[in-house]
């Protein structure tokens, strides 16, 4: 117990400062931008983040792109009749008034064509492309291998 | 007037048949869930990362954490082997009496990427498993699992892999005990685990 009390505060130290940061783009608001550490630039990294539209009117996540690697792409993960397939997705919707996660095990930025491995407690920019809202920038942090999202709650955001 | 009873009952009865004959037909094609099916004993001969042939005779006495997956899937495979990786710090000792298994679906690429690599960037004690095509689809069938090649000209090499992303548990004698879906949590497992441990 104690063990497990000491490495949730050393989790909370370490608490991530980007990948807890949200930019407001027009009516969308982007938050929590992370990525996962990668073993080598030889597999794909994934991207995701949390889109709020508090707009009147639908929008849509149609592209993402980022120097980071040379083909991103959206994907979503689809657990069918208990086999998991991952097929690519052509446009990601944002109804006005709700929140997209592009969360493990669901819609996600895949980032092929890595030009370097991804570390942990590095940043990169990745550049949204929004239907009707156009283009933004946010930087993403590259979490540990392990972990399964940003712990945002302790710090006050 | 009583024909037409008899036709019913008759119709009736067909109905029902058919019904029945689908359903049984319809629990045939799924994975064996608790309590639905007699005890089985899921059987593999894989490779290691090092070429050793494992089989589950290797492991008698430990719990199985067997999930199979392919080392280039950025979402699913490193969601759940976090997962395991969790679980495994969190047994304590414990942990000498579970062997999480990772058994690749796409193992001439995962060879070529790095197995051992890959496991061992989540935990150390994960083994990581790669077959040719028949020592791996044997395997899979003895699980009830699927995995499939999908071509996708937007994945790399052109090509994903479809498999059924749940983690699963054989007991210390061999036999099949339970599945854990994907996305059960870490602390979920752990219970289960200690409960039997």
């Amino acid at each position: 117990m104690k063990t497990q009390i000491i490495s949730t505060l050393i989790l909370m130290a370490a608490s991530p400062a980007i990948a807890c940061e949200s930019t407001t783009f027009g009516d969308l608001s982007i938050a929590n931008p992370w990525s996962r550490a990668t073993i080598g630039a030889g597999r794909p990294a994934v991207f995701y983040v949390a889109i709020t539209n508090d707009g009147a009117s639908d929008d849509a996540l149609v592209a993402i792109s980022t120097p980071a690697a040379g083909r991103p792409m959206l994907h979503e993960t689809t657990v069918t009749d208990g086999v998991a397939s991952m097929p690519h997705a052509m446009s990601i919707p944002l109804p006005a008034g709700q929140t997209v996660q592009l969360a493990p095990g669901g819609y996600h930025g895949m980032l092929m064509g890595l030009t370097a491995a991804l570390k942990e407690g590095e940043t990169f920019p990745v550049t949204l492309t929004f239907e009707v809202a156009g283009d933004v920038t946010v930087n993403a942090e590259v979490l540990s291998l392990r972990v399964e999202g940003p712990d945002c709650e302790t710090d006050g955001q | 007037m009583q024909l037409r009873t008899l036709q019913k009952i008759l119709w009736s009865a067909a109905a029902f048949a058919t019904l029945a004959f689908g359903l049984w037909q319809f629990s045939q094609d799924r994975g064996p869930s608790v309590g639905e099916q007699a005890p089985f004993r899921p059987t593999f001969a894989l490779p290691d990362a090092e070429g050793q042939l494992r089989t589950q005779a290797d492991f008698e006495g430990k719990y199985l954490l067997v999930f199979f997956g392919f080392t280039n899937c950025p979402d699913v495979c490193p969601t759940t082997l976090a997962e395991v990786a969790q679980v495994m710090d969190d047994l304590g000792d414990q942990a000498a009496n579970v062997q999480p298994l990772f058994i690749s679906v796409d193992p001439v690429r995962d060879r070529a990427l790095g197995l051992a690599e890959f496991t061992g960037a989540f935990h150390p004690s994960i083994l990581g498993l790669a077959g040719d095509d028949t020592q791996t689809r044997a395997a899979a069938d003895s699980f009830y699992i699927h995995y499939e090649r999908q071509d996708d000209t937007t994945a790399p090499d052109g090509y994903s892999m479809s498999h059924s992303p749940a983690l699963y548990l054989v007991g210390p004698d061999g036999e099949w005990l339970r599945q854990f879906s994907y996305g059960t949590p870490a602390a979920e497992i752990l219970a289960d685990l200690r409960s039997r441990l």
